[in-house]
C-alpha cells in the first residue's frame, strides 16, 4: 500500500473512530443507527436484550473469532474481517469494562526490530478497525512481539501465513 | 593481561548459577563445527607447528597451535598448513630448516612450546618467521593458568595478524547471542557471552520470555538487550562482571533496538511511544530523551558511525525498509542504501568505509557489503543462505558474523570481509541468533 492511501485510510479511520468515541462513552448507551442491533440498545448490562455477556465469548461463532491474519508487508485489514471487527466492537461498547490487548505478530523473514514495528502497525490497524466500529481506544492495549512468537516454525508461505496474525486477546471479560 | 583474565574468570564464576556452568560444558564437550566453506587462493600460507609440552607436571588440556591455526584460517587472510603436511615439528628457531618449508611453499612459520610456570600455569613461548628471509618477525612469551590458555591462543594469533598484515587482530573478542529452546508456552530464552570462535560460552541472562537485539558497551562490560519479561518490549543495560542491571526504557509501545555510543555515555534506540517506531537517543546519566527521526513510517535498528556524529537506521519512509544515515543530534536523514527491495540491521565498518545489511529480494535475504572506501559504492553479497540475518562486524573490520537457518534451527556463521571464507559456529542445541560481536579486550 503506497503512503497516500496509508494516510488516507488512518484518516478515514481515525474520523470513523471520533465519530462513534462519543457514543461509547456514554454509559448507557442511547442507542444511535451503527450498533448491529439498531435501536434495541439502552443498556450495557449483559442482561440487556441483544447485549453480548462474557459466556459469548466462548459461544458466539464471530467473537470466537479472535485471530487476525495480514499478507505478506501489510498492515491492511482484509474484508473477510470486517464481521469479526464489529462483534468485537460490540462486545466492547456492551461491556465497558471489558479490555482488549492485540498482540501483533510478522513472519520470520526480515530484521527482528523492523518486525517489532510491523506487528505493533498491524495491532493498530485492528485497533483502528475496532475504534471505527464504536470500540473505545481505552479499552485495547496494543503489544507487539514482531516474530518472536511463532505459532508454526517452518520456513514457507503456508506456515508464514499463519505467523502474519494479530490477536485478540481479553484481558477482562 | 593475566590479571585482567583472572578477573573475568572470578567474574563469571561469581555471577553464573551453577545450571550455566553444567551447559556451557555440554555445549564445549560436543564442540563447535569448524567448516570452511570457500577457499581463497590470495591467502597467505602459513605453518603454525604444535607445540609441544616440556613440563614435567600435566599438559595442557588445549591445543595452543590448532587454536592458533584455526583463528588464521578463519580470518580468510591466511591458509594454514595440515599437520599432516609437516614432514618437521621445530619448536624453536634453530631447529628451523628453511628448505623445508620453502619447498611446501610456506610464507611464514610459527614455532614454540609450552612449559610449566607452577602452580597450575603455563608459559607460552613462540616465535614467527619470514620464510623467505630466513628472518624473525616476533618472539613471544605468554603465561596463564590452564583455564586460560585459549585466550592465549587467540592473543598469539592476534600478534601474528597484526605483524604479517599491519592489522589489528580481533580473534581476543568475545561474541553475545541469543539462543532460544523450545516453542510456545515452553519456550526459554538465554543471552549468551562466548569467545569469538564460539567456545567458553556463558550464560549472561535467561528468560522463559523472548530476548533480542544485545549490543556491547565499548569497554566491554555491558550489554544492553531488549526482554519482553514485562509482557511488552523494554531495554535493560546489564553489567556482565557484576551481574547487576538496569531497566532504562519501559514505555508504552515498542522499547528496541539499543545501540551503544562509541563513548558510551548513549544510547540509541527504538521507542513508539508516540504512537510511531522513532530513533531517540538516550543521555546515560540523565536518561533525557533526545528524538532523532520523526517520520510516518517504521524507524529502527540506530548503529553509530566510529566518531559518534552519525546514525545509520533502517527506515521504511520510502515504501520498503532500506538504510538511512542522519546526525545524532537530529535533523533530516539521507537514503544509503539503493540496491535491493529490502535493506536491514546495518552494521558499520570501524572506519565506516562498509556497511553490512540483511538484503531481501523475493523470499531470499543474504548478507550484503557495501564499500564505500572506493569512488563509487560497491556491492557484494556474503552469504549464500535464505534467510540470512543480523550481520556484525569484527571490531577490525576483518569479518562479519550473522545468522542463518539452517531447517528449523538457527546458526551463527563468521565469514570473512571478502566473502570467501566462512564458517560455522555450531554453539549449542536449539535455536542460535542475533550475534553481536564485542569489541577489544585491551584499549589502545
Amino acid at each position: 500500500m503506497n503512503t497516500t492511501t496509508r494516510v488516507l485510510l488512518t484518516a478515514l479511520l481515525c474520523t470513523a473512530a471520533v465519530a462513534c468515541s462519543k457514543k461509547v462513552k456514554e454509559v448507557p448507551n442511547t442507542g444511535t443507527d451503527t450498533g448491529p442491533s439498531t435501536g434495541n440498545v439502552t443498556d450495557t448490562t449483559s442482561t440487556a436484550p441483544g447485549a453480548y455477556g462474557p459466556n459469548d465469548l466462548d459461544t458466539d461463532a464471530c467473537l470466537r473469532q479472535r485471530v487476525v491474519y495480514f499478507d505478506l508487508d501489510q498492515d491492511a485489514l482484509r474484508p473477510e474481517f470486517q464481521a469479526a471487527m464489529a462483534c468485537h466492537a460490540k462486545y466492547l461498547r456492551d461491556r465497558p469494562s471489558a479490555r482488549i490487548s492485540l498482540e501483533g505478530n510478522a513472519d520470520e523473514r526480515g530484521s527482528r526490530e523492523y518486525n517489532l514495528g510491523l506487528g505493533e502497525r498491524r495491532g493498530n490497524a485492528v485497533s483502528s478497525a475496532l475504534q471505527a466500529n464504536g470500540g473505545s481506544g481505552a479499552q485495547l492495549a496494543v503489544v507487539s512481539y514482531g516474530e518472536e512468537r511463532p505459532t508454526c516454525t517452518e520456513s514457507n508461505e503456508d506456515c508464514w501465513a499463519k505467523n502474519r496474525r494479530v490477536e485478540i486477546v481479553y484481558t477482562a471479560k | 593481561m593475566s590479571p585482567s583474565l583472572r578477573r573475568f574468570a572470578a567474574v563469571f564464576a561469581l555471577l553464573l548459577p551453577i545450571a550455566a556452568f553444567a551447559s556451557a560444558a555440554l555445549a564445549q564437550e560436543k564442540g563447535l563445527e569448524i567448516d570452511i566453506v570457500g577457499g581463497n587462493a590470495s591467502a597467505l600460507p602459513i605453518a603454525v607447528v604444535p607445540m609441544p609440552y616440556q613440563g614435567s607436571g600435566a599438559a595442557p588440556d588445549i591445543d595452543v597451535a590448532g587454536v592458533v591455526r584455526a583463528d588464521l584460517d578463519r580470518s580468510g587472510q591466511f591458509r594454514g598448513l595440515p599437520e599432516a603436511s609437516m614432514t618437521e615439528k621445530p619448536s624453536s628457531g634453530g631447529e628451523i630448516q628453511y628448505p623445508t618449508w620453502r619447498l611446501l611453499k610456506q610464507d611464514y612459520l610459527v614455532v614454540g612450546r609450552v612449559v610449566d610456570a607452577g602452580g597450575g600455569s603455563y608459559r607460552v613461548e613462540y616465535e614467527l618467521f619470514d620464510v623467505a628471509k630466513q628472518e624473525r618477525l616476533l618472539g613471544l612469551a605468554m603465561t596463564a593458568r590452564s583455564s586460560a590458555m585459549r585466550d592465549v591462543a587467540h592473543q598469539m594469533a592476534d600478534a601474528i595478524y597484526e605483524k604479517v598484515l599491519g592489522v589489528r587482530g580481533a580473534f581476543w573478542t568475545r561474541i553475545a547471542y541469543i539462543t532460544a529452546v523450545g516453542t510456545g508456552k515452553g519456550s526459554r530464552y538465554a543471552l549468551m557471552v562466548a569467545d569469538s570462535d564460539g567456545f567458553n560460552p556463558q550464560t549472561v541472562v535467561r528468560s522463559p520470555e523472548p530476548l533480542l537485539s544485545p549490543s556491547w558497551s565499548p569497554d566491554g562490560r555491558r550489554l544492553a538487550y531488549v526482554s519482553f519479561e514485562r509482557g511488552n518490549s523494554s531495554i535493560y543495560i546489564q553489567d556482565i562482571t557484576t551481574g547487576s542491571r538496569e531497566l532504562v526504557a519501559s514505555f508504552r509501545g515498542i522499547n528496541g533496538a539499543p545501540s551503544f555510543s562509541p563513548d558510551g555515555r548513549r544510547l540509541a534506540l527504538t521507542l513508539s511511544r508516540s504512537g510511531n517506531p522513532e530513533i531517540y537517543v538516550m543521555d546515560l546519566g540523565s536518561k533525557a530523551l533526545t528524538q532523532v527521526t520523526n517520520q510516518f513510517g517504521i524507524d529502527t535498528e540506530p548503529t553509530w558511525s566510529a566518531d559518534g556524529g552519525t546514525l545509520y537506521f533502517t527506515s521504511d519512509r520510502g515504501g520498503r525498509p532500506q538504510i538511512y544515515q542522519a546526525s545524532a543530534s537530529g535533523g533530516g536523514a539521507t537514503r544509503v542504501t539503493f540496491q535491493g527491495s529490502y535493506n536491514a540491521s546495518a552494521t558499520v565498518s570501524f572506519d565506516g568505509k562498509k556497511i553490512a545489511v540483511a538484503q531481501g529480494s523475493g523470499n531470499v535475504y543474504r548478507i550484503a557489503l557495501l564499500d564505500r572506501s572506493l569512488g563509487s559504492p560497491r556491492w557484494s553479497t556474503l552469504s549464500p543462505g535464505s534467510l540470512d540475518e543480523s550481520p556484525s562486524f569484527a571490531p577490525n573490520a576483518s569479518m562479519i558474523l550473522y545468522a542463518a537457518r539452517e531447517g528449523r534451527r538457527g546458526v551463527l556463521y563468521a565469514v570473512s570481509a571478502d566473502g570467501r571464507v566462512r564458517q560455522r559456529l555450531v554453539l549449542a542445541d536449539g535455536d542460535v541468533r542475533e550475534p553481536a560481536w564485542g569489541p577489544y579486550r585491551t584499549q589502545r
